[in-house]
């Protein structure tokens, strides 16, 4: 899972245009992975699963919130450790990979990071293993079969899949917990195995290149109008009608 | 695209409730919410007082700096997302008392729930109790998070957290199996019951009744008042640490011993009895803290257990005065953090006028109110007390670590010496700021400060009990002239003001050689003052009352001024090494050059009030004070 920009920070744009100020800036786990987490989690606790293990993917800062993830309740840990820029093609391959080597058959992520927002590597990561997938859930059942449901631009879809399955998590799935004292002190003892993207054969080298990072446009203000013929003639004046 | 980026704000905004915070979150009407300053405290922990490896040589292996910025992080989290929503609830409707039992304020039971299923009620307590065994130091620092959030919250944990003290300390094995293994869970929270209607600074005054009954256990009888978090509808059960009196004891300090009176009798199996043993009688309208209730407890032949021998209540209570004084001056630091984190997003938004030197925000029809000098110099001294204050408090809780790891009896009044000397001034010094930060805190705001919507009078409202209980500033200040300083003839105050030179000549010639030899000055003056109060004392022991408060705000300025100095070095040590933060190292050492230049000036004007003769004070009739 992901490390990323805390969720209440506000997000400035580095001078020279090449991406966003990330120096010294809040970092938290990404609030869709925390609650793939707990999914996780409770999944164990009502014995579906039997061993839950959480895998973060970056530079050395990342075993910080890899350990909150153990905290919360994993069994164990994974560490690919890389400073490369991490794009998301190279994050699935390297899922893929992990899953394989770790015969695991199931994959629970957050449906998208909070930074790019790009909601790649679930679908991604599926279509690289021909996993079945379930994304944007708000509703997980596991028996035989996953009974799903999945919040979509129309409403709520109701589907039942075969496993193994990449599952991605949505907002409404569930209410993280927090890391009880115990358990953050239990964490440091558990096993977090360090990799690298090289150890899982995997090219992490970046496939597109960012030209330009800027800020949105300011908002002008707008016009207030006094009536609707006001309206129709300043739509037609801007050639919108 | 624009669609997908519409839903994406609105989960980002959502997800804040992700964690379902129970209560309205009333602090969108304040404007802010509560923020763990966590970046300043790994500073001072790690930097300034190399806390990992003062663990690791107490023998605490599992501290290490991961573990605890783990631990504060999770903390952090709980508090600003569980407890600091309940604050302005916990302002507005306040405690209630309703047929004999107090109901708290909507949220707070279920915060106390998430709180005891995360296991930190025992974070610093034995672990063959149940507790995690993190050093006090570290439990003091979470009370400063959750205290900041929501310090009526945090009285209820905080005062179990006292009365679990006095049972580690005092305890029979067969009471701690029975009492302190439930209360470092949480199932139960714990009191102390001290106070009377007739004594609060006096407890030689104490006169609720223990009668001796057949079968070892005791009848007691009396009337507690001001009993913070005496009863809640938070757990099954109470456990009230009792003053009380033996029939035939000596009179005054000397004939008060200590019980164990809990709310239900805890039969044998383990069961609860069915009646109360002990009724809250009464709860207090009070100026603030109106989530914490303030109870009158009435003992009418209520069961009581004696804890360690009889007549040495006071001298058990007395062991751990110390630490109980920590948690108190955590309040100072607490307040003087939420007067910040309230006043400068105003400073920075609210506009009116033009700076001095000419138009800064040429965009906006006024300017921020940030680049007026007053406005400034107020946010400032809120900043210099907070950070100065956070560094003492932590030194101090860091002593307090050395004192309950001491091997033997000897090893533990050495370190309770030592940190006996800092707690008065801990406690009474950063009280009395704390007031004044809060007031500066609404005076920001100006007069929208006033109005009770805007969060900022809570604050103050909050804070000002602070001067006054667990020992008023008034008997701090006495306990540090006449026992720590004087009694101890100076010798614990020039050991600390020998640590204070070596400090100042290490950095003399150095970057901060304007403030080293500053404060190596006032540890002239801290002598000559103590020297000629202690020279006037024989005359006239009066001057011990008249200098007392005096004495005690110098020893504040001058001690934080200490603290200052070691952060300012350690900034501009840092600053060497080209860190990737060099503003937070810049800003400390501006925030110390303004504590130097501004706050600090004020010890001098207590050293020439001190050692006034006390005939102006003492020598006005008692009639004469007013007249019609």
């Amino acid at each position: 899972w992901k490390r990323v920009v805390d969720y209440a920070v506000k997000i400035r744009v580095k001078p020279d245009g090449s991406g966003v100020e990330t120096a010294n800036v809040k970092m938290s786990m990404n609030p869709f992975c925390e609650i793939a987490m707990e999914e996780a989690v409770r999944m164990k606790e009502k014995k579906l699963v039997e061993e839950v293990v959480a895998v973060s993917m970056g530079p050395a800062s990342s075993q910080e919130t890899l350990r909150t993830a153990i905290a919360l309740g994993a069994d164990r840990g994974i560490h690919v450790e890389t400073d490369a820029e991490l794009q998301t093609l190279a994050v699935s391959k390297m899922f893929a990979e992990l899953v394989k080597k770790e015969e695991a058959d199931m994959l629970l992520l957050g449906k998208q990071a909070i930074d790019g927002d790009n909601s790649h590597t679930g679908p991604m990561v599926a279509g690289l293993l021909g996993w079945s997938q379930g994304t944007f859930l708000s509703k997980l059942e596991a028996a035989d079969k996953l009974k799903i449901q999945r919040e979509i631009d129309g409403g709520l879809q109701n589907l039942e899949l075969t496993g193994p399955a990449v599952l991605t998590a949505d907002l409404r799935l569930n209410e993280p917990r927090y890391a009880t004292l115990p358990n953050i002190m239990k964490a440091r003892k558990k096993e977090v195995k360090k990799m690298s993207p090289a150890d899982l054969g995997v090219d992490v080298a970046p496939r597109f290149e960012t030209l330009k990072v800027v800020d949105p446009p300011v908002r002008k203000a707008g016009v207030m109008v006094s009536d609707v013929d006001e309206l129709v003639e300043k739509l037609k004046s801007a050639g919108v009608v | 695209m624009g669609k997908h980026f519409f839903l994406l704000v609105m989960l980002k905004n959502t997800s804040v409730l992700a964690r379902g915070v129970v209560g309205a979150r009333a602090v969108a009407s304040r404007g802010m919410a509560y923020k763990a300053p966590l970046t300043d405290m790994n500073f001072v922990l790690n930097e300034v007082m190399d806390a990992p490896k003062h663990w690791k040589k107490l023998g605490y292996e599992e501290c290490t700096p991961d573990l605890v910025e783990g631990v504060l992080a999770e903390c952090a989290k709980f508090s600003e997302e569980q407890l600091d929503p309940l604050l302005a609830v916990g302002d507005k409707e306040g405690c209630k008392l309703v047929d004999g039992n107090v109901k708290t304020p909507t949220g707070f039971k279920e915060a106390y729930k998430s709180y005891m299923e995360g296991g930190w009620q025992g974070l610093s307590a034995p672990a063959e109790y149940g507790g995690q065994n993190l050093p006090l130091s570290l439990g003091l620092i979470k009370a400063e998070m959750i205290g900041t959030a929501n310090w009526s919250w945090g009285m209820y944990p905080g005062l179990s957290i006292g009365c679990m003290n006095t049972l580690i300390l005092h305890g029979s094995e067969e009471q701690k199996q029975k009492y302190l293994t439930k209360l470092i869970e949480g199932t139960w929270t714990g009191t102390m019951c001290l106070t009377e209607p007739q004594c609060g600074s006096d407890l030689g005054l104490v006169t609720t009744k223990a009668i001796a009954q057949d079968d070892g256990t005791y009848k007691l009888s009396g009337t507690k008042i001001f009993i913070s978090c005496g009863d809640h509808d938070w757990t099954e059960n109470i456990v009230h640490i009792v003053l009380a009196r033996l029939p035939g004891a000596p009179e005054g300090t000397k004939g008060i011993s200590l019980f164990l009176v809990p709310k239900f009798i805890v039969n044998d199996d383990g069961s609860l009895s069915a009646n109360k043993n002990v009724d809250c009688t009464r709860l207090e309208n009070k100026m603030g803290i109106h989530g914490s209730a303030t109870c009158e407890m009435t003992f009418d032949n209520s069961v009581g257990y004696m804890i360690g021998k009889e007549n040495t209540g006071l001298k058990q209570m007395f062991t751990f005065m110390n630490t109980a004084r920590l948690g108190t001056a955590v309040q100072g630091v607490a307040t003087c953090e939420q007067a910040l984190q309230g006043a400068l997003p105003y400073a920075r938004e609210r506009i009116s006028m033009r700076a001095v030197t000419g138009t800064k925000s040429a965009d906006k029809p006024a300017d921020p109110i940030i680049v007026h000098g007053d406005v400034r110099r107020n946010l400032l001294i809120i900043k210099s007390i907070l950070e100065g204050g956070r560094a003492f408090l932590y030194f101090s809780a860091m002593k307090g670590d050395k004192m309950l790891l001491a091997k033997n009896e000897e090893e533990a009044k050495k370190f309770d010496r030592e940190l006996g000397l800092f707690t008065p001034i801990l406690k009474g010094f950063l009280t009395e700021l704390g007031c004044e930060a809060a007031s500066l805190g609404m005076q920001v705001w100006g007069g929208h400060g006033f109005i009770q919507e805007n969060g900022m009078e809570q604050i103050y409202r909050d804070t000002r009990i602070a001067t006054m209980y667990e020992g008023t500033t008034g008997i701090q200040a006495l306990d540090l002239l006449a026992r720590k300083v004087l009694m101890d003839k100076g010798k614990e105050l020039n050991k600390f003001i020998s640590e204070i030179r070596s400090t100042c000549f290490q950095t003399l010639n150095g970057d901060t050689s304007k403030q080293s030899w500053k404060l190596l000055k006032y540890t002239f003056q801290w002598q000559l003052c103590s020297a000629q109060i202690a020279f006037k004392a024989y005359m006239n022991k009066d001057i011990v009352q008249t200098a007392a408060t005096d004495y005690l705000m110098f020893s504040g300025y001058v001690t934080t001024a200490y603290f200052w100095l070691r952060m300012m070095d350690t900034s501009y040590k840092a600053l060497a090494k080209k860190p990737s933060n060099p503003e937070f190292y810049k800003a400390k050492i501006q925030t110390g050059e303004f504590y130097f230049n501004r706050v600090l000036p004020r010890a001098s004007m207590h050293a020439r009030t001190m050692t006034v003769n006390p005939s102006d004070i003492m020598n006005m009739k008692e009639e004469s004070f007013w007249h019609e």
